[in-house]
């Protein structure tokens, strides 16, 4: 029987996933606005706004870093409704199993980001920010997951695609570049949790050299340089070298990705879907590089450096999504996957009811 | 006639240190160009702080007079320990004023308060970051007109950071000694460490961007002058 015979989606909770998506990823470029204005601090009390209910904090107090902070919450608090709407639509409208708990996993991610949110907060943890910020990547990736395959797209996989298979070897070296992208933003969220502003102040080479200096005389001799309005803490050796693995690991991604581009092409053909979302994949990244680069040349200009934010996450759920639908066609085109199938495309993504 | 020589002799045993006491005093100086200063722009895009100014203020990390003289230098007796009278001795205050701490470099004992003002006609979030164990960090609220906040740290640490979140150029340094024996140089980069007991030392100079420096002194029973190297930028 064809997948087609079997598979009814409902547009309406695709466009409900969508939505989702969409509010969380400006929630997470609202999260980098916090990080980047250093306002993460700003609000003192959780889950309370300066003594006030959270949706009763008068407008007029929405001032400076508080600003940032409250709106995050806001925000926040909008993509908790949206998911647990989300998650209860899965539950009761979508035949499903695994669907109703990738709904219910959403709901739990969404509030134990809430929580540690206000943990930070509360716990005047930095390291909690690191975790923070990485919950909030992996939430991302979940709630675009569910837009996927509550898709029309995802649901008409294999309906005669040429090429459809997609090789092996590919599939690896997509997930190896989607993996390291996911260390690179954890590497990311440890030097901007760290708040201590750049650790180098300039581009392509650290502090005019290739690999800087980070002995103590030559970190004192920095600092005593950095002349910087918002007074972020000394630098130390080690922030230095975490910046310079954030860069090599910059340039092993973009050699990776190009290679994922350039292999899709050659093995899928260049019209295939994934060959192009491939291509899309390594502008990401370029612009990725560019607006890395602008960050530090115009010294963390909040703006540019939460698009470096926004783009590194756009760049993570798209290797994401590109492995989800690379292994779920492959599944589709096994001989056997009528009767096991991958995430449902195959044998149990029955009607939605 | 006894009991009245006993007191005497009481008397002159109780002052006999604070008499032999002496100040260990110096100047502290910039050699070369500092890094030039930045304007706070951010500042002057909020309305209730920038209401306050006339021209954009500017950072000032390097506070440098015409000869060289270095402010904001806190000088203090190294490994001197657990000789603190904080507890007894007078609060030292800390305005926000003009959206900006005042002063931004100061020293303090341990135990000693700092009563942390708002004279701004907007909120601001005193928020204290120690490092060093023991000291506790603390984020609090204070509104316009709102009632002065109160701290104070057991364990010494250099340059203690407090900050306003709400208005992220908002700084002020606090040094944590253990001894009532420092001082943070002058405009005219002068200091004075007084009434200091006789004995051998390590004077420690610290400022939050050069780094440190010391010079052994030997204090007996009048003023010693200390002469740091000059302080520049590498």
């Amino acid at each position: 029987m064809s997948i087609n015979s079997q598979t009814k989606t409902n547009p309406w909770l695709f466009r409900f996933a969508v939505l989702t998506a969409s509010v969380t990823f400006l929630l997470i470029g609202l999260g980098g606005l916090v990080t980047s204005h250093g306002a993460g601090m700003s609000v003192p009390d959780w889950p309370n706004t300066y003594g006030y209910n959270m949706f009763a904090f008068p407008i007029s107090k929405w001032v400076g870093g508080i600003f940032y902070e409250h709106t995050h919450r806001l925000l926040a608090t909008a993509v908790g409704l949206l998911t647990t709407i989300l998650a209860v639509w899965l539950w009761l409208k979508d035949s499903r199993t695994w669907m109703h708990w990738l709904g219910i996993a959403a709901f739990l991610g969404v509030v134990a980001q809430g929580i540690l949110g206000g943990l930070r907060v509360t716990l005047h943890m930095d390291s909690l920010g690191v975790f923070h910020a990485t919950v909030a990547q992996l939430f991302f990736i979940l709630v675009c997951a569910i837009a996927l395959f509550t898709s029309r797209f995802w649901t008409g996989l294999n309906t005669g695609a040429k090429n459809f298979f997609v090789p092996h070897g590919l599939r690896t070296l997509v997930l190896a570049t989607t993996l390291l992208i996911f260390v690179q933003l954890i590497i990311a969220a440890t030097i901007r949790h760290q708040h201590a502003g750049l650790a180098i102040s300039d581009f392509p080479l650290a502090y005019g050299k290739i690999w800087p200096d980070t002995s103590a005389d030559a970190v004192a001799s920095y600092n005593a340089h950095r002349v910087s309005v918002t007074e972020e803490s000394p630098i130390t050796a080690f922030q230095i070298e975490l910046q310079m693995a954030h860069r090599v690991v910059a340039l092993a991604i973009f050699i990776l990705v190009a290679a994922c581009a350039w292999q899709a092409c050659r093995r899928l053909g260049g019209k295939d879907s994934l060959a192009k979302l491939a291509i899309f994949w390594l502008a990401l990244i370029f612009a990725q590089v560019a607006l890395g680069a602008v960050t530090i040349w115009t010294n963390k200009a909040a703006d540019v450096t939460t698009a470096h934010v926004m783009v590194g996450a756009l760049s993570l759920v798209t290797g994401a999504l590109w492995c989800l639908i690379g292994f779920g066609r492959s599944a589709s085109a096994l001989p056997d996957a009528q009767t096991f199938g991958v995430f449902g495309v195959q044998t149990s993504m029955m009607a939605n009811k | 006639m006894k009991f009245s020589s006993f007191f005497l002799l009481l008397a002159v045993l109780a002052f006999l240190p604070a008499a032999s006491a002496a100040d260990i005093i110096g100047v502290v100086t910039f050699k070369g160009t500092p890094p030039p200063e930045k304007e706070i722009t951010p500042l002057m895009d909020n309305a209730d702080c920038a209401a306050m100014y006339k021209a954009t203020p500017t950072t000032h990390f390097y506070v440098v007079g015409p000869n060289g003289e270095l402010a904001d230098v806190v000088v203090s007796l190294k490994d001197v320990t657990g000789k603190s009278t904080g507890a007894s001795a007078p609060p030292v205050v800390v305005d926000q004023k003009g959206c900006v701490y005042t002063p931004t470099i100061l020293a303090v004992q341990t135990g000693q308060k700092i009563i942390v003002k708002n004279s701004d006609t907007c909120v601001h979030n005193v928020h204290c970051k120690p490092t060093v164990d023991g000291n506790q960090e603390s984020n609090d609220v204070q509104m316009p007109g709102g009632a002065d906040l109160t701290y104070s740290f057991p364990k010494p640490e250099p340059f203690l950071k407090f900050q306003c979140d709400v208005h992220p150029w908002m700084f002020a340094w606090v040094t944590v000694v253990d001894s009532p024996y420092f001082c943070v140089s002058d405009k005219d980069g002068k200091f004075v460490i007084k009434n200091v007991p006789p004995g051998k030392y390590t004077v420690e100079a610290a400022h939050r961007k050069l780094g440190s420096q010391t010079q052994e002194v030997e204090v007996k029973d009048s003023d010693v002058t200390v002469n740091f190297p000059a302080f520049e930028v590498k």
